[in-house]
């Protein structure tokens, strides 16, 4: 049997294998028995981003340029350390708003717009055939090698022959329909592939087998271990600078550029977003890909320059393909069973990539690129269109592999396998700033998003695109010497002069900055619209609580519950359609509305949410727009919608405002209240004590006049003693009454007051002289200083005499007959002047030096002390207050007290008309 | 034994004006002028009866007539309250508290004799 056929039953019986595992893990899923709920599945399918550029292709790398072959492993580790930040974030917010795809993604968070997910699409289609190219490229050479030196000796016969035969048109037929019934057997709203994803993590092990495989052969078969072979290439000078950086193009500079180009890959590249985001089961199992994703690139690094030296070493002079030493070096060694293994391990990488990247990009560019297109020209109306798109998806994956196959007839051949890859690498990069700054800057907006993409394509396609075109002589090679129409600062190897780079890192330099300037200045500079604004909002704080919503707002128009299941459900069948509905509905505890009855805002959005799973975010927007009638609201009516809901708000606020207000109010009135009761209980307590006070003189004089007339032989004495009572006690009732009445004046306000300039010591003199009978009737002694000048001031005559005259009376009173001294002094200040009156009477207790003034407080020291009535302390306090001056006692008792008062000379009292209380 | 009576009340002509009344009808009298001295003057000698004014210095009418009430030697003390204000409350709260009778300021003097004349048991004139 010749190699040949020994060769495709191999491959068929791998493929075969590959299936029946995807078989048994989508059969495991469907009893709910998932295999790819782990960690280490999700891990080895992340592994999908080594290829079989990465398998044949590093070590062609290494071969030539030595450890220029390690970014493409570094970056991923790098990347890995920031999953925890990056890749976290980016799954949250796939799995919230059910997005499918990184175009998805972009459009998604830049207001769903179908340009923006039709633009990524397109670029993605561009940008990543050149990978499905290689790939194919990949598998029809190993193929090729191995079958023709299977037969004959290595280096027997030179060279093989170049690739005349078809084998990479039937490596793509036969990948294109392993792509489509892995990928489109049903219509999935996750696109969550379970099959799929368990192929792909084993043929992750089988691949990392054979290569370490092919390792240990080489090392301790060929050679005598890691020492042997190392010791033998240092020998050589021409192998020995692969081990430095001399033997890196483009240096150091070129160096990081591919490592953060290797670090944006293992992310945005249409697989690596579809098995890290997409597939993604468990955010858990981040934790464990960080560590062991990094490892099991480390183990695929292990045997690279070692294998690659090797093929120097032996395969020296024959120009061999440092891209196939992998495969011809076990030949080499008469390993062939070996070497089949080997091939199997190529043809791993290249299906698992191609398988992934197929579906991936089919369903981009169904969802983001044919489907808008469809609805605008309103081919979709019809009743099922599920079928529909998996046949589209069907015809996508075939298609792209026969453009990849085309590329590879057309660009292939000029290159090696790792220059096209990175080509590939630059352009996924593009979409690193929409992304970053997406889901960190809520300012990014969607102009900024499609000017800086655009910028970044285009340099992209000018520097490296269009230049490689240049390189394979399809286009003339004065556009990379001279610039394009001879203008030398277009160059696409040295933009406006830049010569400072290697190509690539060059390219990657001028594409990244137009990328990231345009979308920052364009973004600064723009109005986001209702949707951009929302959108923007829910991507940046995915992680906050309540986050999540707010774009229900933006369906106001009309659409009926039938029509909206009608909708749903012409592209997800109508039973998972009403389950789906009816799920949402009794989750969220909603009333179920009539099918006649308009569908809820939120349950639209809902619907809309559903169909971004299936059809993707910008496609569901179109869909969605088209069913509700009534136009989509702008930025204006939402934000008017936002304003109802604010005055709503507004409104309550203002309530609560009122209450508090009210509740103020109410505190008041119940001061007011509690302070008028208060007064009440005054005026009660102030009638209840003036009766008394009223009664008090009145029972004397009934009762001596009774005693009178009631005793007619009673002594002369004893009767002139009691008619003297009653007389007296009569002269206080009147005076109480007079002070009673003037205290009231004086609290109503009614009081008038006659100002004019006045002497207090002519006053004092005046109020002396009334008062002398009573100290001459005691015999107190009234001691005056006066001074030799008048002291003037604005008040009212009268009032303040009663004033000094009360003084004095009190003084005599307190004072013990014949041994009592009351003096009286003038004080002045230029503001101010005043009276003291100073007695050597009983003196007061500290306790009461206040309450003296209070109405009705009398002193109850001794029983034989003359009547007074209570009140004239008090008036002489309102007045003295009205006169807006001070009055208070000093005293020790025993010892005298002094009464003081102070008055302003300026300042007389107002007459006023106003209730004082 | 002449009855005993005690004057007690802060107004000296009040106070001058009850004795005259008292000792006219042959009591032995004594009086103070505030609460603290009244229950002094009852703890010496416990008179017959007293004539007790409301506004007191010290210790009010009610707090002496409290006191008196609840020292069961007292018990045989007639109280009469005088008060000044003439509120039903007042004399309600002076016969709650153990008074045998009240008469309202200004008060006639003949009234008064018989009152006081009656709670001890001295018929007619």
């Amino acid at each position: 049997m010749s190699w040949q056929w020994i060769v495709a039953s191999i491959s068929f019986s791998y493929l075969g294998l590959l299936f029946a595992v995807a078989y048994y893990a989508d059969y495991r899923a469907k009893q709910g028995r998932s295999l790819v709920n782990n960690g280490t599945i999700y891990t080895l399918s992340i592994a999908v981003y080594c290829t079989s550029w990465t398998y044949y292709g590093s070590v062609g790398r290494a071969a030539v340029s030595g450890v220029s072959f390690l970014p493409i492993f570094l970056g991923p580790t790098l990347m890995a350390a920031l999953w925890w930040l990056l890749l976290v974030k980016i799954i949250a917010i796939a799995k919230t708003n059910r997005i499918t795809s990184i175009a998805d993604f972009i459009a998604s968070r830049y207001g769903k717009s179908p340009i923006l997910g039709g633009m990524v699409t397109l670029f993605v289609v561009i940008g990543v055939m050149p990978y499905i190219a290689l790939q194919l490229k990949a598998v029809a050479v190993s193929l090729d090698v191995l079958i023709y030196y299977l037969d004959v000796e290595v280096g027997a016969q030179g060279p093989p022959p170049a690739l005349g035969n078809d084998t990479a048109f039937y490596v793509a037929m036969i990948l294109a329909l392993f792509a489509i019934l892995f990928g489109t057997r049903h219509l999935d709203a996750s696109e969550r592939h379970e099959g799929m994803v368990t192929a792909i993590a084993f043929e992750s092990l089988v691949k990392l087998g054979a290569f370490l495989f092919v390792g240990l052969f080489v090392t301790y078969g060929l050679f005598d271990g890691f020492g042997d072979l190392f010791a033998q290439a240092m020998a050589k000078p021409e192998l020995r600078r692969l081990m430095t950086f001399d033997a890196v193009p483009g240096g150091y500079a070129s160096w990081f550029s591919m490592t953060f180009l290797a670090m944006m890959a293992v992310v945005f590249l249409p697989r690596q977003f579809q098995v890290l985001v997409v597939e993604n089961v468990n955010q858990s199992h981040i934790r464990q890909a960080a560590w062991l994703f990094p490892l099991y690139l480390l183990a695929f690094n292990l045997f690279v320059l070692p294998i690659a030296l090797a093929g120097r070493l032996i395969f020296a002079d024959l120009g061999l393909e440092p891209d196939t030493f992998v495969l011809t070096l076990p030949i080499y060694g008469k390993q062939d069973w070996l070497a089949l293994f080997v091939y199997l391990g190529g043809l791993s990488a290249a299906t698992s990539m191609v398988i992934v990247e197929a579906i991936a990009m089919s369903i981009m560019v169904s969802n983001d690129l044919i489907l808008p297109l469809f609805l605008r020209m309103r081919i979709a109306n019809r009743t099922n269109l599920s079928g529909m798109i998996l046949y589209l998806r069907r015809g996508i994956i075939l298609g792209l592999l026969l453009l990849g196959y085309l590329y590879f007839r057309l660009i292939g051949e000029s290159h090696t396998l790792v220059s096209i890859g990175l080509v590939s690498f630059a352009a996924v990069a593009q979409f690193a700033p929409p992304i970053l700054l997406g889901i960190f800057w809520q300012g990014a907006s969607r102009r900024g998003a499609i000017g800086g993409l655009l910028a970044g394509f285009l340099v992209w396609s000018h520097t490296l695109l269009l230049a490689s075109f240049a390189k394979s002589g399809w286009i003339a090679e004065s556009f990379l010497t001279h610039g394009p129409w001879g203008l030398s600062w277009l160059k696409p190897e040295a933009l406006f002069g830049l010569t400072l780079f290697d190509p690539m890192t060059h390219s990657v330099f001028w594409s990244i900055v137009a990328n990231i300037g345009v979308l920052v200045i364009i973004s600064l500079f723009d109005r986001q619209s209702a949707v951009e604004q929302i959108q923007a909002m829910n991507f940046v704080n995915v992680f906050e609580k309540g986050a999540k919503g707010g774009d229900e707002y933006l369906w106001s128009g009309y659409v009926s519950m039938a029509d909206l299941k009608e909708l749903l459900s012409r592209f997800i069948g109508p039973a998972q359609s009403n389950i789906d509905i009816n799920n949402y509905i009794c989750n969220h505890g909603y009333l179920i509305p009539e099918d006649e009855g308009q569908a809820p805002a939120h349950l639209v959005a809902f619907a809309e949410k559903r169909l971004t799973g299936a059809i993707g975010s910008a496609s569901a927007r179109v869909i969605i727009s088209s069913a509700v009638k009534g136009e989509e609201l702008d930025l204006q009516g939402v934000m008017r919608i936002l304003d109802e809901t604010s005055q709503v708000i507004e409104y309550s606020q203002r309530l609560e405002l009122k209450s508090r207000q009210l509740e103020a109010a109410t505190k008041q009135l119940q001061e007011a209240n509690a302070r008028l009761q208060e007064l009440d209980r005054m005026k009660d307590e102030f009638i209840s004590t003036v009766s008394h006070e009223l009664r008090t003189p009145l029972t004397a004089i009934r009762a001596f006049s009774e005693i009178l007339r009631d005793n007619e032989d009673m002594e002369f004495l004893d009767r002139q003693k009691f008619t003297e009572i009653i007389i007296k006690e009569a002269e206080r009732l009147t005076r109480l009454v007079n002070q009673i009445l003037d205290l009231a004046k004086i609290e109503s306000g009614k009081m008038e007051w006659h100002l004019s300039e006045v002497d207090l010591i002519s006053i004092a003199e005046e109020a002396m002289d009334a008062t002398r009978q009573l100290f001459d009737n005691k015999s107190v002694r009234l001691i005056w200083s006066a001074p030799e000048h008048p002291m003037m001031l604005l008040g009212d005559r009268d009032k303040i005499i009663q004033v000094v005259i009360n003084l004095l009376s009190n003084a005599v009173k307190f004072c013990t007959a014949n041994s009592g001294v009351v003096e009286i002094h003038a004080r002045e200040t230029p503001e101010e002047v005043g009276l003291a009156v100073v007695d050597n009477g009983i003196g007061i207790p500290p306790s009461s030096l206040d309450l003296v003034f209070e109405k009705f407080h009398q002193v109850h020291t001794a029983i034989d002390l003359p009547l007074g009535t209570g009140l004239g302390l008090t008036i002489c306090r309102r007045i003295v207050e009205r006169h807006h001056g001070r009055i208070w006692a000093e005293s020790e008792l025993g010892k005298g007290a002094t009464f003081i008062f102070i008055l302003p000379r300026n300042h007389g009292p107002e007459n006023q008309n106003h209730d004082e209380q | 034994m002449p009855v005993e009576i005690l004057i007690v009340d802060d107004a000296p002509n009040i106070v001058l004006s009850l004795e005259f009344l008292m000792k006219k009808e042959g009591f032995s009298v004594r009086s103070v002028v505030d609460g603290d001295a009244a229950l002094e003057a009852i703890k010496i000698k416990r008179p017959d009866l007293v004539l007790l004014d409301v506004m007191l210095p010290k210790r009010n009418g009610y707090e002496v007539c409290e006191a008196v009430r609840a020292n069961p030697d007292w018990k045989e003390v007639r109280i009469i309250m005088l008060t000044a204000k003439g509120r039903e409350v007042e004399q309600e709260k002076g016969l709650a508290l153990g008074a045998d009778d009240y008469v309202t300021k200004p008060f006639s003097t003949k009234d008064l004799v018989v009152k006081v004349r009656g709670l001890l048991g001295l018929q007619g004139d």
